[in-house]
């Protein structure tokens, strides 16, 4: 056990950026060896997911994969992360100089500058990144009511779907020469740059219908809500289903690949940035004072009833926001995707990352996506896999992983080769 | 001019049980008053009808000459009435700081945009905000907890940060709870102290609610005894204290400290 720890301290003076280049050079090396490698270890191609597909396949696979896991990833994050740490902490500290929002920017650029060489690998692993980001925006937006207001809605679901007909409806309307809407109204060229519009569009549209579950479960005190919510979602659900000018159960297909991964990254961090924003700022604070005590709030002149609303309509914009997303990632949506499975998926993302933090929610959304991409193979297995993890976690740590934490960017990126000083944490 | 509030035959019922009955109330500014009677009396419930927490059957209530009656509770607090609650009603998940920031919340005028962007106004007036939370942290002596929890802080600190949010309203009147209910004999000192203070360098009026008989003997320039919803008595401490309806009402059958 103190092996082990002493294992891990040996990587503790390595800043962030030391990590980014560590990971920069493996991303690299599986980019020029990685069929190489694979070849040599008589892997049939590069492992998407770290090697699990192939595990959970042909289990003899197994020393084959860990080898090349070591040699691609582990190895150099590892030991250049150790040999240049010096250097990483002397570009730590010169960036910590700097303007936090600069620093930020560079390091979000760095992130996404390895996970872009990363995921052109194949395609699959660009789709499996896409997808994973948008379940972080939609986890992230339901942790502002569920965790941060504290109350219990069913129907993010059902706000994705307006979000993803009503962008979906516009691009095929107004930017392409389909069989649903006939041709384009404006010029093809114009879509990638009204795209933006168009998402926002959809979020607009997934807010106005939140006012449906919003209104009558906040004018009355009481639990209303997980059971209005859970109805919307079944509502929106039918109603699409019995639209066949949305193509009915069938859905849409067809959506221009607006969606690239830059798109759908900016997209994620421009969520990340504002939901942070606000939920550090006094009026984001007031959603943690209505959900502890309301009649406290409200004696302390905050408008809960607005606050509730707002909240519960900010939410839903994001998840209309990452529903546009998600028909423009798969280019094809049908109103069987915006049920029950779904709502457990982001629900299982949100409690298992942790109530009232986007960290947790940041961490949530991505080991539920990759592993619930990993254990594929595994089919129904892998729908009692993951929801014992996640018992596992509620009984651990009853708010999730990592709850109440706010995301603190100064300390992730600080330099880490010194005490820290006093009140850092 | 207006008295600062003024409450005119106030009266409610709670179903068939009349629970304040003929309630008057006059406070200038500066003024601190004091309402003491029997448990169950309706002091609360006087407290409730006047922040808003219920609208009263009959009666009218103003501040600073200024309607209040049917306002929501959020409206009358923000117009400058501040409270705290007989059974401290804090956020529990939040920490110390946290709560006094939050009680700034009408004060803001940066709006959501400002929130979601973090505009230059929004950050210069969270900025304000804090210091003047660290000021308040500061006065009532709580400033080494502002990073707590404050499930975790000692019972007379709590009551402490709950008279601090109350204070971070910027309220002209401010209306206590009992605030020394629960408290040991040294932290109802303090109490009394922080009060004062309170009053001397906020200028602010106060209205209490006090078992304790020598801590409202202390404070208050005008003492009401209340009881079964009815003022059966009503001037300084002096003539409270030796008013025979009082003794037999409630300082007989209670124990006085
Ligand atoms: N919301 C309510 N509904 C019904 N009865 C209430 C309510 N609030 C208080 N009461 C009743 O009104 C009376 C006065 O209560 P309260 O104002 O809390 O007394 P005090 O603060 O003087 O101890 C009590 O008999 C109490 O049971
Ligand atoms: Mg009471």
């Amino acid at each position: 056990m103190d092996k082990i720890k002493n294992f891990f301290r040996m990587f503790s003076n390595i800043p962030l950026a030391g990590w980014l280049m560590g990971s920069f050079v493996a991303v690299l090396m599986e980019y020029y060896l990685g069929d190489a490698i694979s070849y040599y270890l008589y892997l049939p191609k590069i492992p998407v997911l770290f090697g699990a597909l192939f595990i959970l396949k042909e289990p003899i696979m197994i020393p084959s994969v860990l080898a090349y896991d070591l040699i691609i990833y582990a190895l150099p994050i590892l030991l250049l992360g150790k040999l240049l740490a010096p250097f990483a902490n002397a570009l730590a500290r010169m960036l910590e100089k700097i303007p936090l929002s600069l620093a930020t920017l560079i390091y979000i650029v760095a992130i996404y500058g390895i996970l872009h060489l990363w995921a052109g690998i194949n395609d699959y692993r660009v789709l499996v990144v896409k997808l994973t980001m948008v379940s972080i925006i939609l986890t992230i937006s339901l942790n502002i009511i569920n965790g941060y207001q504290g109350e219990f809605s069913c129907s993010h679901p059902g706000f994705m779907a307006l979000g993803a007909y009503t962008s979906s409806t516009l691009t095929l309307l107004l930017f392409t020469d389909d069989k649903m809407f006939g041709d384009a109204l404006l010029p093809a060229a114009l879509g990638p740059w009204l795209f933006p519009f168009v998402l926002i569009a959809g979020g607009a549209v997934a807010a106005i219908g939140s006012l449906a579950v919003a209104i009558p479960s906040f004018r009355t005190r009481g639990d209303y809500l997980a059971i209005i919510s859970l109805a919307f979602m079944f509502i929106v659900k039918s109603a699409v289903e019995n639209m066949e000018i949305l193509g009915g159960p069938r859905g849409m297909s067809s959506q221009p690949a607006y969606a690239t991964l830059p798109v759908v990254f900016a997209w994620m961090a421009l969520c990340v940035w504002i939901i942070h924003n606000f939920t550090t700022s006094i009026m984001g604070k007031a959603l943690n004072a209505v959900r502890d005590n309301e009649a406290a709030a409200n004696s302390m002149t905050v408008n809960t009833r607005k606050t509730k609303v707002t909240a519960f309509m900010f939410g839903a914009f994001w998840a209309g926001v990452a529903g546009g997303l998600f028909a423009h990632v798969l280019r094809y949506v049908n109103p069987g995707t915006f049920g029950i499975q779904k709502l457990a998926e982001i629900l299982a993302m949100v409690y298992f990352g942790g109530l009232n933090s986007i960290y947790g929610s940041i961490v949530g959304a991505v080991s539920i996506s990759v592993l619930g991409e990993a254990l594929r193979p595994l089919e129904l297995w892998k729908w009692i896999i993951i929801p014992l993890i996640l018992i596992l976690v509620m009984i651990f740590r009853p708010h999730g992983l990592i709850s109440f934490t706010e995301l603190n960017v100064k300390n992730i990126i600080r330099p880490r080769d010194k005490k820290l000083s006093k009140g850092v944490e | 001019m207006a008295p600062l509030l003024e409450v005119k035959d106030m009266t409610h019922y709670f179903g068939g049980l009349r629970a304040v009955n003929n309630f008057n109330l006059t406070i200038e500014p500066g003024q601190i008053n004091g309402l003491i009677g029997p448990n169950g009396a309706g002091k609360t419930t006087v407290f409730n009808l006047i922040t808003g927490v219920y609208t009263p059957t009959e009666g009218s209530i103003s501040l600073e000459g200024q309607n209040i009656k049917g306002l929501e509770i959020h409206e009358i607090a923000s117009m400058g009435l501040g409270r705290t609650f007989q059974n401290l009603l804090l956020w529990r998940h939040m920490n110390v700081l946290d709560h006094i920031r939050m009680a700034h919340y009408s004060q803001l005028d940066y709006g959501l945009f400002g929130a979601f962007f973090g505009t230059r106004k929004s950050r210069r007036e969270e900025k304000a905000v804090i210091e003047n939370s660290y000021k308040l942290l500061e006065i009532f002596d709580i400033s080494q907890f502002a990073d707590h929890i404050v499930g975790n802080l000692p019972y007379g600190a709590q009551r402490r940060v709950e008279m601090a949010r109350a204070m971070a309203t910027n309220p002209k009147i401010l209306f206590l709870d009992e605030p020394t209910a629960g408290m040991t004999p040294d932290e109802l000192i303090r109490m009394i102290e922080i009060i004062r203070q309170v009053h001397r360098d906020f200028g602010v009026a106060i209205f209490l609610i006090e078992h304790r008989m020598k801590f409202v003997m202390e404070l208050c320039e005008s003492i009401q005894t209340l009881v079964f919803g009815e003022v059966i008595a009503e001037g300084p401490p002096e003539e409270i204290q030796n008013n025979p309806k009082v003794i037999e009402a409630y300082l007989g059958k209670e124990d006085v400290h």
